[in-house]
């Protein structure tokens, strides 16, 4: 992997992560993140979404005229919208309804045009790619984590329900951590969604701080800027 | 030949329209034979809830007739299935809703046989409190299986409340609000049945000839 791309990937999965930094598309990562499969197959779709788009608007970037670009960007974040959320309304019907009214409200995800207007409409197919697919995998990490977060704390499980994304075999997968389905209710209810979030954003920054201290102190520098070289 | 720019911006437009719309289009015709038959089968189970597989051998899902009345909960008008073994009635699938739920309504479907017993209830839909009220859920717990089998004599009918109301069905620690509208709504289709049970059936009987 060349280093234009490692630098992509690791903006999309950390530095510049959707979830975590951007704070973008706030609406579904709170309302849907009450168990890990949920994150998980929202995740996927705005991945899907993030990367059809990235490419599309990579592949037509020459012809679009700056007055219309917005409109086409629109145009083309709303087909592949609709065109996943019909994929997945015939192949993944049980997620489909749980997700709900959040699949087509994908549109709005500020992050997707957000990456096509600042990002792919000024790069080459390739890293429109590549950033899309990073960008959406961060977005999908923080979803998965933030859902299993809220699940284990609230209902005591994990992976509860797998067999929405993963077919009929999956529904042996539920992890119970104590008898029962009983937890702490406000961590499925809204607000725990928003103390989650806050949560991940503190110890992301504690995990960059601790960094930024360690590569400040020379005997922690050395050796990282061997491996570095 | 190059084309004037303030007529390429708008023809560009168009052409992307016409390319997302056809997009759309191609996938949806693709996949709504499927979608539609995934819509069914989620009918079809549903309606395996309230009703047991072996009380009737018709096609449910087409010998509907269109009930719309106060006690059912709505002003709208819904579809119900008549359940018929060999022609004669078996029981009725009905729509209900209960308006008053904890927060909105409740949207349910109730299976009751041709004498009067309810085959079964099920929640459609609903925004009860995670953990609390969404125990009316048959996958959160078995609390709606407590109406299979029963009717509006059994219990009477005044003894058709939750326990802290006087009746005879339990509800649950912290959570009375969307019991009561369930046990609420399941005697008002009780109710109805009683009072609508000859118009139903005749209604299917009327059709069959039709199917």
């Amino acid at each position: 992997m060349n280093e234009e791309y490692r630098h992509l990937v690791s903006e999309g999965l950390w530095n510049n992560n959707v979830g975590l930094v951007q704070l973008l598309g706030l609406c579904p990562l709170l309302a849907v993140t009450n168990t890990t499969v949920n994150g998980l197959g929202l995740g996927i779709a705005t991945t899907l979404v993030l990367l059809t788009s990235n490419v599309t608007v990579s592949a037509i970037r020459r012809w679009i005229t700056p007055e219309i670009r917005i409109p086409v960007f629109v145009l083309v974040i709303a087909s592949a919208v609709t065109a996943i959320e019909l994929l997945m309304a015939a192949w993944l019907y049980d997620l489909y309804r749980v997700l709900g009214i959040f699949v087509p409200l994908i549109v709005t995800n500020c992050a997707i045009i957000g990456r096509a207007e600042s990002f792919a409409s000024r790069r080459p197919l390739s890293e429109a790619a590549i950033d899309g697919l990073a960008m959406g995998g961060g977005f999908t990490a923080v979803l998965v984590v933030l859902g299993a977060l809220r699940e284990l704390i609230g209902h005591g499980t994990l992976l509860r329900e797998a067999q929405f994304l993963f077919g009929e075999a999956a529904s042996t997968w539920k992890v119970s951590l104590w008898p029962g389905d009983h937890g702490l209710l406000l961590a499925i209810l809204p607000p725990g969604a928003f103390f989650g979030l806050g949560l991940l954003i503190a110890i992301k920054n504690l995990i960059d701080e601790h960094r930024a201290r360690r590569a400040q102190t020379p005997a922690a520098a050395a050796p990282a800027a061997a491996r570095a070289s | 030949m190059r084309l004037d720019p303030a007529l390429r911006a708008p023809l560009l437009l168009g052409a992307f329209a016409l390319a997302g719309a056809l997009l759309v289009a191609g996938i949806h015709a693709y996949t709504a034979p499927r979608i539609a038959e995934n819509e069914r089968q989620v009918l079809l189970r549903g309606i395996h809830d309230v009703i047991p597989a072996d009380a009737y051998d018709n096609d449910v899902l087409r010998d509907t007739v269109t009930v719309q009345d106060p006690l059912l909960g709505t002003d709208e008008p819904m579809t119900a299935y008549i359940a018929r073994k060999q022609g004669r009635p078996a029981g009725v699938i009905l729509p209900v809703v209960a308006p008053n739920g904890y927060s909105g309504p409740i949207r349910l479907l109730v299976g009751i046989l041709a004498d009067g017993r309810i085959g079964g209830v099920r929640v459609l839909a609903h925004k009860e409190t995670p953990g609390l009220g969404d125990k009316i859920e048959r996958s959160h717990s078995d609390w709606i299986l407590q109406f299979t089998g029963r009717g509006l004599g059994d219990p009477p009918p005044d003894q058709w409340a939750v326990k802290r109301d006087g009746g005879a069905f339990d509800q649950f620690t912290g959570a009375t609000i969307s019991p009561r509208a369930v046990v609420q709504a399941v005697k008002n289709a009780l109710l109805y049945f009683q009072a609508n049970k000859d118009r139903l059936f005749a209604s299917a009987a009327a059709r069959e000839p039709q199917a």
